[in-house]
This record gives C-alpha cells, sequence and structure tokens, in this order.
C-alpha cells in the first residue's frame, strides 16, 4: 500500500503532475526526432536533386490547396509489389526540399512519386479537366478551373525567400528571377538561363493555353518532375540500406 | 467532505473491495488490485519487444543506431524478393530474352508467358491512355484495329514503345502536322473546303455546294506531302490514311477544322528510361496480338 | 458519504455592496485587446494577397468587434458584485460556458457527420464532384476530419472538462471572461480553419490543416485553456486531484507541445496566407506522425478517457473499478504512446530504427490501453443490469467495447507484416471509425444526454429516443467498419496480388473499381450514423424547448463503513 500512497503527491500538487506529464512526453520524441537531423545515413547520398523551380513550387502550392494528398501518396514503400508497380522505392533524398513532405497517408488513387514523365502535357491536361474522360472508372474529381485561371506568380520570391531561410538552396539570384523563370518555364520558347540555375528543368507549355500561364501549367510541371530527378542506374543501393 | 478523511475507509458491498477513501462529487474508488492476466501481458508485451529490439535495427546512437543481430532491414529485403521473384520467372524471362519477336509469336509457352507480362504492364502504364483493353480514345490511338499510324509490324511497335511519339527522346517517332489556321497559312474559308475535301475522301457527308476542285487543289498543296496525293496517309511521318473512315481525333467537320487550326500532334512517350527491355518485349508481343497485328 | 451541508459559506453571498460598478481589468483589458485587433485585422484585409485570405482578415476584424460589443453589453447588465464563489455553502458553478459547447458541439457533430456523408457518396459517386473547387473531395475531407475531431470532439472536451473540473473541485471555474474567451475563440478557430479549407487554404499537413494565423490564435486560446483549468484546480475544495482531471492536463500539455512543433511555420508575409514549416522531407513525416499519432493518443483518447471517468461511475453509480489501475495505465499510456508514431510510416523512407521503435511501442501500448478498458467496464460491476433500462448507460459501455476494440486493433495493425497489408488501405479507415464513431462518438453522446439535464437541470425529453438513437447508430456503426475492413483487406491483397506466371495480377483502376459496392455500403453505414446523432438533436432540442424539471438527484453509490 505504501508505494501506491506515494502518488498522492501528483495527486495534490498539480504542477508536479504536469512536470511529470512533460517528462513522460519528451523521452519518445526527443529519441525518434533529434537523431533524425545528426544521423548521416538518414539522408541518402544521391546526385540531381534540386530545388523546385518557381513554376513547380507554385504547381506544388496547387498541390497541397486541392487537397491531392488526401488521395494521392507520393511514398513507394520497399515492399515488392510496389517496386513493380511505381518503380525505385522512395528515397529520403528525393524528398530533401519538400516543407511539408507529401508522403500521403491513403490510396484513393495511385501513387505518384515517379510519375513524371510517364503521361503527355495533353493527358495531364485533359484527366485533370475530366478524368473519366480517360480513365472510365476513375473516381477522382475534376479540376476544370485550374486551367481557366490564371497563375498569380506576384510572391514567388517571397516564397522562396522564406525557404531559403529554412535550408533550401535558392541563391539570391534565383530568389530576384522566381516571376521571370515561372512565365519562361512556362512556355515553348527559349527559357533563358531557367536551366543553369535549376540543372534538367524542362520548359514547355505545359498547360497548353497559349501566351498565358495558367495553374495548370504550374501543377502539370510539378507532376512532370515528380521522381525525375535521382538517375536510378547510377544508384547504390547497398550503400543506402539503413 | 466527511468521506475525504482517510481513516474512514470504505468498503464496497457489492464487491467487498475497500475504497481509496476519497470522493469527487459522489464518485468513489476501489482499491482493486491490478488485473492479473493484464500484469502479465503487459510485461509479456514489454519483454518481447526487448528481444524485437536486440534483433532488428532499434535504438539511435551518437553516429549510428544499433543494427540488430542479422543485419536486417527493409531494404536489403526488398532486393531480396525482387530477385527470388526473378528466380520464378527465370527461365522464361531468359528464354524471351534470346528469342526475336517473331519466334517468340511462335511458341505458344513463351507468348503466353509474354502476353501474361505485357497484360500486366499494360494495365498501369498504357491503359490510361489507350483504355483497358487498347480501344483507344480521341487523340490516343486505337491499338485493337489494324490501321497503324507508326506501322503495325512487331519492330515498328517496338520502336514506338521503347521511344514515344514527339516524346522529346532522341529516338523518338517525330513530325507534326502544321497549324494552318493559327500560324496564318490557310484562310478560314479554305480550311472550311479542305476539311469537306478530306470528309468527301472517306465518303462522309460534305457540306452543299462545297468547291470539290478547290479543295482538291489546296489538298494537293499542302497536304498531300505528308498524307500523300490521294490521302492515304504515310507511316514513315505517321500522318494517318484520311480515307479509311478511322479517325484519331474525330472525322466531323469540327474536329477536322479543330486540327486544320491548332494542328495535330500528340505525344506518347517513351518507356526505355521506365520499363526493362524484356518488359517492352513482352509489351510489344501484348500490343500485337491484341487484335491488329500486320 | 451524505454530503455536508456545513460547510461555511465562502465569498460573496452577501456584503451588500452600495459602491457602484465598476470595469473589471479583464473586462478592459480584453476589450481594448479586441479593438486593437479589429484594427490590425482591418488593415491586414486590406494589403492581403488574397480574397481568401482578406475575407479571413475581416472575420477576425468582425468577431473582434462583436467582442468589444459583448464586453460592454455584459458589463451593463452584470451585477456590481463579480460571480460568488458559493450560493449557500454550495459551490456556484459557471454552466454558462459549458452550456454553450454542449450545445455547438452538436451542430459541429451533425455538420463533420454530414460532410462525411458528402465525402462517402464522392467516392462512390464522382460525379457529385460537381466540378466545384469547394466541394471537391480533397477540400472536403479535411473539412470532415476537422469538424469531427476538433469542432466536435473538441467542443465536447470544453464542455466536459469544465463541467468536470468543476464538480471534482467542487469549485466555481476559475476567471470571469476567460472560459468564455476559451470558448468562443475556439470556435472562432474553428471558424477560420473550416472557411479556409472550402477556400483552398491548406497546410498540407494531415490533421494539422490550418495555416499560421489560425494556428497562432489557437495557441493564445490555448494557453488560456490551460490557465483557466490549472486556476480551478488550484482552488480546488478536494484535497486530491480526481483522475480525469490528470488525463484532462495530460491532454491539454500535450495537445499544446504537439501544437507548437508541428505547426513551426515561417509565414511568407503577414499579408499571406501562405507558410513554410521549417521541417522538410523525412524529419518533417516524423514530426507529422509523431503529431499525428498523438493526436489520436492525446485528443482522441486521453482526453475522452477523462470523460469516461466521470460519466460512466456518475451515470451507473458505482465506484471506479480500481485506482491501482488508474495510475499504472495512465502514467504507463501517456509514456508509450509519444513513441508510437513511426507505425504510420512502416517501410517508407524514415530509417527502419524508427520504425522498430514505433512497432514495439505500439505493441506495448496495448495493455496501458485496456488499463482503461477495464477500468471503464468493470466500474459497471454490481450496475450491469442498469444496461437494461439505461441506453445512455449503454451507449457509455458500448463506447468504451469500441474503444477496447480499436485499441487491440491498433497494435495489430503496428506490426510491420500487417502494416504492408493494410497501409494506405481503406482498412486504415475502418481503424480509425471504429475510434471514432465507436469510441469517441459515442462516448461523446452519453456525455451530452447525461450533461444536459444536469446543466438545465430537466428531465431528457425521451429515453425512448435515446434507445433508438443507440440503435441506429450502433448498426450504421457495424455497417461501416466491417464494410472498410473487408474493403481494405480486399485492396491490400489486390495490390499485392501475383499471378501464376509471377506478375502483378491487378491494375491500380481495377482495385479502384473493386471498392465500389463498399463506397456504396459504407454511405448507408453512415448515413445510419447521421440519422441517430439528428434523432439525438431532436431529443436535445425537445428537452430544452418544452423543459420537465428533473426528478430528484441521483442516489448515492452503495456504500457502508469498514469495520
Ligand atoms: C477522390 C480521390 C482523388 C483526388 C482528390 C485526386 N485524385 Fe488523382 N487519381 C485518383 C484515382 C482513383 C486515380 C486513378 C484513375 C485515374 O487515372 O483517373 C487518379 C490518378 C491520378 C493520376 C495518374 C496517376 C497514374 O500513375 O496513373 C495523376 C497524375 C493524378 N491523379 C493527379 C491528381 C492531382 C494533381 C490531384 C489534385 C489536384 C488529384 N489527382 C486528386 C483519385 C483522386
Ligand atoms: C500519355 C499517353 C500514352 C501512354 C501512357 C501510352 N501511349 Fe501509346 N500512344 C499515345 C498516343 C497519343 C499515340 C498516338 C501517337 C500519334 O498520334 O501518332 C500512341 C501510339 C501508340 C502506338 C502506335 C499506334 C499506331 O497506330 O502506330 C503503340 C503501339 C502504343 N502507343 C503502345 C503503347 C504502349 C504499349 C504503352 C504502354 C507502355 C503506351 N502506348 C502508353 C499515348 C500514350
Ligand atoms: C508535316 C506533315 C503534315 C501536313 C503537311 C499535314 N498533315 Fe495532317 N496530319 C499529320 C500528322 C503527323 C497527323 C497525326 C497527328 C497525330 O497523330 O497526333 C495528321 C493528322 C491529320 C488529321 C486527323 C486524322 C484523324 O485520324 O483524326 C487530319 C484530318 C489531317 N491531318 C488533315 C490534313 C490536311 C487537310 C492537311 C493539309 C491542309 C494536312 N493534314 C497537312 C501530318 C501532316
Ligand atoms: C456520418 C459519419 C461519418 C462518415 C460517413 C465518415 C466518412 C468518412 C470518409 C468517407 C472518409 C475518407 C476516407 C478515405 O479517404 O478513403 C473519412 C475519413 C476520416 N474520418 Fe470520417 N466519417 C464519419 C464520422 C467520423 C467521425 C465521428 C470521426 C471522428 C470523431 C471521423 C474521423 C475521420 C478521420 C480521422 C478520417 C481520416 C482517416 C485517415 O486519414 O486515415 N469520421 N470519414
Ligand atoms: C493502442 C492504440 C492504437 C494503436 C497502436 C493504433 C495504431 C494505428 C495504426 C498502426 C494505424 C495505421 C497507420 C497507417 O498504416 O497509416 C492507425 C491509424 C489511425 N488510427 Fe489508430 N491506433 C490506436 C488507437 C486508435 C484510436 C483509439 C483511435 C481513434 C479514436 C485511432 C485513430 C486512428 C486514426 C485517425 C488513424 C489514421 C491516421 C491517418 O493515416 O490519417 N487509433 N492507428
Ligand atoms: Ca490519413
Ligand atoms: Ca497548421
Ligand atoms: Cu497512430
Amino acid at each position: 500500500m505504501s508505494l501506491w500512497q506515494k502518488h498522492a503527491i501528483f495527486e495534490k500538487n498539480s504542477i508536479i503532475l504536469i512536470i511529470g506529464v512533460l517528462i513522460m512526453i519528451s523521452f519518445g520524441g526527443l529519441i525518434e526526432i533529434l537523431p533524425l537531423f545528426y544521423l548521416k545515413s538518414t539522408i541518402e547520398k544521391v546526385d540531381g536533386v534540386r530545388p523546385y523551380t518557381p513554376l513547380e513550387l507554385a504547381g506544388r502550392n496547387i498541390y497541397l490547396r486541392e487537397g491531392c494528398y488526401n488521395c494521392h501518396s507520393q511514398m513507394i514503400r520497399s515492399l515488392r509489389d510496389e517496386v513493380e508497380r511505381y518503380g525505385h522505392y522512395s528515397l529520403a533524398a528525393e524528398s530533401m526540399y519538400d516543407h511539408p513532405f507529401q508522403w500521403g497517408s491513403k490510396r484513393n488513387g495511385p501513387d505518384l512519386a515517379r510519375v513524371g514523365n510517364k503521361y503527355s502535357d495533353e493527358w495531364q491536361r485533359q484527366h485533370l479537366n475530366d478524368p473519366r474522360s480517360l480513365v472510365p472508372g476513375s473516381i477522382m474529381p475534376g479540376y476544370p478551373w485550374l486551367a481557366k485561371t490564371e497563375l498569380d506568380t506576384n510572391h514567388l520570391d517571397q516564397h522562396m525567400s522564406v525557404l531559403a531561410l529554412e535550408g533550401v538552396p535558392y541563391s539570391a539570384d534565383m530568389i530576384s528571377k522566381a516571376a521571370i523563370d515561372a512565365k519562361a518555364q512556362a512556355s515553348d520558347e527559349d527559357p533563358g538561363e531557367l536551366t543553369k540555375r535549376y540543372p534538367k528543368a524542362v520548359a514547355r507549355n505545359f498547360g497548353g493555353r497559349p501566351g498565358v500561364v495558367t495553374e495548370a501549367d504550374a501543377l502539370i510541371a510539378y507532376l512532370q518532375m515528380l521522381g525525375t530527378q535521382v538517375d536510378f542506374k547510377i544508384y547504390d543501393d547497398k550503400a543506402n540500406l539503413r | 467532505m466527511s468521506s475525504t478523511n482517510p481513516n474512514v475507509k470504505m468498503v464496497d458491498s457489492h464487491t467487498g473491495t475497500a475504497t481509496t477513501g476519497h470522493e469527487w462529487d459522489g464518485i468513489q474508488e476501489l482499491n482493486t488490485p491490478l488485473p492479473r492476466w493484464w500484469l502479465i501481458i503487459l510485461w509479456a508485451s514489454v519483454i518481447w519487444s526487448f528481444g524485437y529490439v536486440v534483433v532488428y535495427p532499434a535504438i539511435p546512437l551518437v553516429s549510428s543506431f544499433t543494427t540488430g543481430m542479422f543485419g536486417w532491414s527493409s531494404r536489403g529485403d526488398v532486393a531480396a524478393e525482387l530477385n527470388s521473384l526473378k528466380a520464378l520467372r527465370g527461365p522464361m524471362v531468359n528464354a524471351l530474352n534470346g528469342a526475336t519477336l517473331a519466334d517468340i509469336e511462335k511458341d505458344p509457352k513463351l507468348l503466353t508467358f509474354a502476353r501474361a507480362q505485357g497484360k500486366a504492364a499494360f494495365g498501369d502504364n498504357c491503359a490510361p491512355c489507350h483504355g483497358a483493353g487498347g480501344g483507344g480514345s480521341k487523340g490516343f490511338a486505337n491499338l485493337n484495329d489494324d490501321d497503324w499510324l507508326w506501322g503495325g509490324k512487331l519492330e515498328d511497335i517496338q520502336a514506338t514503345i521503347s521511344f514515344g511519339v514527339r516524346s522529346g527522346h532522341g529516338k523518338a517517332r517525330d513530325g507534326s502536322m502544321p497549324a494552318f489556321g493559327r500560324d496564318g497559312i490557310l484562310k478560314t474559308a479554305e480550311m472550311s473546303q479542305v476539311a469537306d475535301y478530306v470528309l468527301s475522301l472517306s465518303g462522309l457527308p460534305t457540306d452543299k455546294g462545297f468547291d470539290k476542285a478547290a479543295g482538291a487543289k489546296i489538298f494537293e498543296e499542302n497536304c498531300a506531302a505528308c498524307h500523300g496525293p490521294e490521302g492515304k496517309g504515310d507511316m514513315a511521318l505517321g500522318s494517318p490514311n484520311l480515307t479509311d473512315k478511322i479517325w484519331l481525333f474525330g472525322g466531323d467537320k469540327a474536329s477536322i477544322t479543330e486540327g486544320l487550326t491548332n494542328g495535330r500532334g500528340n505525344v506518347m512517350p517513351a518507356w526505355v528510361d521506365r520499363l526493362d527491355d524484356t518488359t517492352i518485349k513482352a509489351l510489344t508481343v501484348y500490343v500485337h496480338t491484341l487484335g491488329g497485328g500486320k | 458519504m451524505a454530503q455536508t451541508g456545513n460547510i461555511p459559506a465562502k465569498g460573496g453571498s452577501g456584503a451588500p455592496g452600495g459602491s457602484g460598478k465598476s470595469i473589471t481589468a479583464g473586462e478592459l483589458g480584453l476589450g481594448l485587446v479586441a479593438v486593437l485587433l479589429a484594427f490590425f485585422s482591418i488593415f491586414v484585409a486590406s494589403k492581403a494577397y488574397t480574397p481568401e485570405y482578406a475575407f479571413h482578415a475581416y472575420v477576425f476584424a468582425a468577431a473582434s468587434i462583436a467582442a468589444v460589443f459583448a464586453i460592454a453589453n455584459r458589463y451593463m447588465n452584470r451585477a456590481a458584485e463579480p460571480a460568488p464563489q458559493f450560493i449557500d455553502g454550495k459551490p456556484n458553478y459557471n454552466y454558462g460556458p459549458v452550456k454553450f459547447t454542449t450545445l455547438i458541439s452538436l451542430f459541429w457533430g451533425v455538420a463533420g457527420f454530414l460532410v462525411g456523408l458528402i465525402i462517402a457518396l464522392e467516392l462512390a459517386f464522382p460525379a457529385l464532384n460537381f466540378d466545384l473547387p469547394w466541394i471537391s473531395f480533397g477540400r472536403l475531407r479535411p473539412l470532415h476530419t476537422s469538424a469531427v475531431i476538433f469542432a466536435f470532439g473538441g467542443n465536447v472536451l470544453l464542455a466536459t472538462s469544465f463541467y468536470v473540473v468543476q464538480r471534482t473541485c467542487r469549485t466555481r471555474l476559475a476567471g470571469d471572461l476567460a472560459p468564455w474567451f476559451v470558448v468562443l475563440g475556439y470556435n472562432l478557430f474553428i471558424l477560420i480553419a473550416g472557411t479556409g479549407y472550402l477556400l483552398g487554404i491548406s497546410q498540407g499537413k494531415e490533421y494539422a490543416e490550418p495555416e499560421w494565423y489560425a494556428d497562432l490564435w489557437l495557441t493564445v486560446v490555448w494557453v488560456v485553456y490551460l490557465l483557466v483549468f490549472l486556476a480551478t484546480i488550484w482552488k480546488r475544495e478536494e484535497p486530491h486531484i480526481y483522475v480525469a482531471n490528470w488525463f484532462y492536463i495530460a491532454f491539454i500539455v500535450t495537445i499544446a507541445v504537439l501544437h507548437l512543433v508541428n505547426n513551426t511555420t515561417v509565414p511568407v508575409s503577414i499579408f499571406s496566407s501562405k507558410s513554410y514549416i521549417v521541417w522538410s522531407g523525412v524529419q518533417d513525416a516524423m514530426v507529422q506522425w509523431w503529431y499525428g499519432h498523438n493526436a489520436v493518443g492525446f485528443f482522441l483518447t486521453a482526453g475522452f478517457l477523462a470523460i469516461m471517468y466521470y460519466f460512466v461511475p456518475k451515470r451507473a453509480e458505482r465506484p471506479v473499478y480500481s485506482y491501482r489501475l488508474s495510475i499504472i495505465h495512465f502514467w504507463a499510456l501517456i509514456f508509450m504512446y509519444i513513441w508510437a508514431g513511426p507505425h504510420h510510416l512502416h517501410y517508407t523512407a524514415l530509417p527502419d530504427w524508427a520504425q522498430t521503435l514505433g512497432m514495439v511501442f505500439s505493441i506495448m501500448l496495448w495493455m496501458p490501453s485496456w488499463g482503461g478498458m477495464i477500468n471503464g467496464l468493470m466500474t459497471l460491476s454490481g450496475a450491469w443490469d442498469k444496461l437494461r433500462t439505461d441506453p445512455v448507460l449503454r451507449m457509455l459501455v458500448v463506447s468504451v467495447a469500441f474503444y477496447g476494440m480499436s485499441t487491440f486493433e491498433g497494435p495489430l495493425m503496428s506490426i510491420k507484416v500487417v502494416n504492408s497489408l493494410s497501409h494506405y488501405t481503406d482498412w486504415t479507415i475502418g481503424h480509425v471509425h471504429s475510434g471514432a464513431l465507436g469510441w469517441v462518438g459515442f462516448v461523446s453522446f452519453g456525455a451530452i444526454y447525461c450533461l444536459v439535464p444536469w446543466l438545465w437541470n430537466v428531465k431528457l425529453y425521451s429515453l425512448k429516443l435515446v434507445n433508438w438513437h443507440f440503435w441506429v447508430s450502433t448498426i450504421g456503426i457495424v455497417v461501416y467498419i466491417t464494410s472498410m475492413w473487408v474493403a481494405g483487406i480486399l485492396q491490400g491483397l489486390m495490390w499485392r496480388a501475383y499471378t501464376a506466371l509471377g506478375f502483378l495480377e491487378y491494375s491500380f483502376i481495377e482495385t479502384v473499381e473493386a471498392m465500389h459496392p463498399f463506397y456504396i455500403i459504407r454511405a448507408i453505414g453512415g448515413g445510419l450514423f447521421l440519422v441517430g446523432t439528428l434523432i439525438m438533436v431532436w431529443n436535445i432540442y425537445k428537452t430544452l424547448a418544452s423543459p420537465e424539471p428533473a426528478e430528484s438527484p441521483l442516489g448515492s453509490p452503495a456504500l457502508v463503513p469498514a469495520e
């Protein structure tokens, strides 16, 4: 009985109770989260992962806004069937510039981690506009407003400054050219210095409408780059088991 | 208030268990000991967990983590799983790799195997464009009729799948139809005439009083280079046959005029970098045997 | 046991104050803050980057102005003296904020379940998205989760915690305006969050979708909530803090910690609704599911266990089964829950070592969870017969059973091999809703059925309707969760099915098509659950609209002094 009576200290003293709670809940969080920041093995050593271009970033924000993550994962698990269906399992390195991450938790639709270059822009446009016109059994909503809405490129530089502050390697040059780069990437014309700033970035008229940069341009630019940055022909699987 | 006096211990008449002597808003607590079975399972789960932590990677350290007794990792595991799959398919895959496309179709066992593999890959990669049965839709080629844009022989199909059409890949099938309207090559009236002419090539109804001779002239000057003098198309350029009543984009005047205005040139992605050679081979055979193989 | 009435009356029962009314520091301070916030909001609205954000700024402005008027109005109408702490020796409980949150939780409940039904139907019949941005699935789904968890669940937690802490401390709720600030401020947060989703304002983190300004506002509200709760405990008339209050404290404190860490964002500008979380990639994933899992553990579990610990013994009129079990399962539960987050990230790019920890702690969590279930269920020993006659008690007890079921299923799903099948599928949805509908839903309904008569001192309009509610909703839950189990397991098996030749058997779209019948069945189940809730709303409406005075207060538990 005596041991049980010791508990009275928590029952008589709310501050001690709170301190007890705080101590109990700190172990798990600290031990699971902190090492992810300092253990070198957490993020694989790979080449080719670059930050999003301004247009892709804008597209990603539309992805968040429309809540695509409620249906689509972007995380191919290290399981046989997933690797066969979707491609190489996802690496931590592939989302290291993702604020926030978009791995998802439910697959009402297929995984999108490697959907980049899988379909044509035309397909993506038509699919976003009316998914069932292409895939009769689809349960995905249509997003016809994206192609109709002009993209707001006004404050992209501020967005990128914030991300730079948080550790994404955006240079001052990239930030100041944000709006220019966004427009350049969304057209079939020569994109200028875009690929100097963002290696292997692809510029095209993703959204299909001539002369205007729409939200569809941005979202499709984002979708078309997903999973295309790491070259798995040269990636060393065995060096990154963990 | 009286009940909060620790000296006045109460016993619950139903269970015979003592209370703790406290009361809150009429609620009391029994001082029942911890259920035995509950404690046993709790400790069992703790002991099991310790064991699991020793066997598997678990504890983060200063510059590494405990890797467990057998060096297990989920990434190592999936590599092994994929290898065992290879072993399961192994002999057949090797046979498939060794055989030419034509041989595969002649060997019923190989053919069944290739078609099975092709079907699996088709569902997740091709069906979104070409439809579940390969029937296609507006702008996306029908793969089970025997009308081919780029050729229906095995080698043609393999090349189309590998490098795509206007995909941006270096070896892609390329060349597209100009935007006669948008680029001001033809006037609206001329486009209307040539569109009617195209309709007439396959005997479809045209606008009343359309000037066939004028249409033919425009066709000869602008279109024949690609679609051929008789409009029979050219597989080297991917320009469709316009006389066979099979349409990629639709056989009504509005669709044709739309194409004339903005040009045509749909994209099929290249698959060499996404699918392995065996899979592409299997897909080729699968598509070829869908119905319209040449 | 008999409540002795001879406690000396404390505080302001008498003191016929002659002095005139004077404004309190609280009224003045809060009023001034509201005025400033109104001006600031209008300024922000005028420069907002997007109309959606401007709208939210105006909502804040309107709320601030309303607050100024409300404070002024209250000042005009209130007595000169502050509300007495005791009347005739009995605590003068503050029920206003409790009544408000009880009723508004009904409103949010109906809204949240209705949106749940709509998204269930959208998955079965995608044409119901109508190509409209505001009601498309991706925007409505977070509306559903937030409406049921934070709006419905949150208000139930506010209502019960403010009720329970007063009753079990035998003292009036601390603060004068503060409790009202908490309940109204919290509902303003809900309004901002909910309308934000419809307009496309989302942080893109599950269960933490509200953007930075809503988060900031919630932080302020939550700190005041903690202070009101604690200050009430500090002036308690009972020597010991009741177990329900341990759970409430763990809930409030831990949710604060989780909220702050998972919403550490930097806004693009004060004129923009958009912000970027400082964490990224794999670390963000870990932080998110440390948050997400413990939102389950501390919001949907600890908070609602507190409800159980008050309402079950109270309604059953039996002592809590085991004080010792309370202690052990309380500490074990909060210690182990925190570790379990990585079970949401099995086989992902999260390193294996973290996955292992998530798995073993989830399994060790099984018994601490069942400790709560045992304490709830066994409290009925000696009163089981009441289940036949009292549908409210039956609801409470069935909720505890569902709690036991989902906390068995959870550890099972945490095992890596099981999770490799269940993850990303509707099995998770089945698990969620056995916890959400069965446990959170039913324990809340039970508490509301108790609270309304107690708060308004009236008799519940109809126990028969409670019985109907119970059965309609129970059938709804069973239909919902069984259909999702079958759907989820089928989905998982189809995804990994291989043909005899060693190739994937089904394309993804075939697995989508296979879900169709189950989505229809699920919608029927959800519909029944909603119908049950509407029966409750009618019952409560009749109870309050045509009140009948309550019968004699609850009898005392059967206890005899020990020798
Ligand atoms: C209600 C669920 C749902 C929502 C919300 C949703 N999708 Fe989908 N998505 C699906 C389904 C189901 C499929 C598979 C059938 C199909 O291709 O339409 C799919 C397929 C896709 C594909 C093709 C993937 C592939 O590999 O075949 C892309 C790309 C896509 N969605 C993008 C998006 C984007 C971008 C959004 C948000 C703007 C979105 N989806 C919102 C359900 C959804
Ligand atoms: C993004 C959509 C898309 C996807 C995915 C796609 N295709 Fe195609 N495919 C097309 C289009 C568009 C054409 C017609 C090109 C043209 O207009 O010339 C085509 C043409 C073809 C042709 C040539 C038809 C002919 O008449 O010559 C074959 C063969 C083919 N596809 C096979 C496949 C296979 C096999 C796959 C999967 C590995 C696949 N396609 C995936 C869009 C797609
Ligand atoms: C530079 C080559 C080229 C020229 C010149 C050209 N076409 Fe085409 N045309 C094509 C190609 C290639 C396609 C198929 C595009 C595709 O598959 O996406 C096509 C498609 C079409 C189609 C659609 C067929 C269908 O099945 O839906 C019509 C109709 C057509 N052309 C008519 C014309 C007419 C009329 C002219 C002249 C005014 C013309 N084309 C000039 C290359 C050409
Ligand atoms: C009428 C009753 C309800 C219906 C019809 C319903 C329906 C749904 C649907 C259709 C989804 C989306 C599933 C998917 O994406 O596949 C969902 C998700 C969810 N619902 Fe409900 N729901 C109801 C009640 C509740 C209640 C009462 C709660 C909580 C208290 C709740 C909590 C959740 C949560 C947390 C999710 C997200 C699950 C996840 O992401 O894994 N729901 N609900
Ligand atoms: C011992 C207790 C529990 C454990 C160990 C547990 C474990 C799990 C696991 C393994 C998942 C699936 C993760 C995934 O594959 O994505 C999950 C999901 C979930 N559980 Fe539980 N669970 C427990 C209790 C509960 C209770 C009581 C509730 C609700 C009231 C609940 C609500 C949820 C929700 C909302 C999700 C969905 C999260 C998401 O993906 O969005 N869980 N839980
Ligand atoms: Ca989820
Ligand atoms: Ca947030
Ligand atoms: Cu969890």
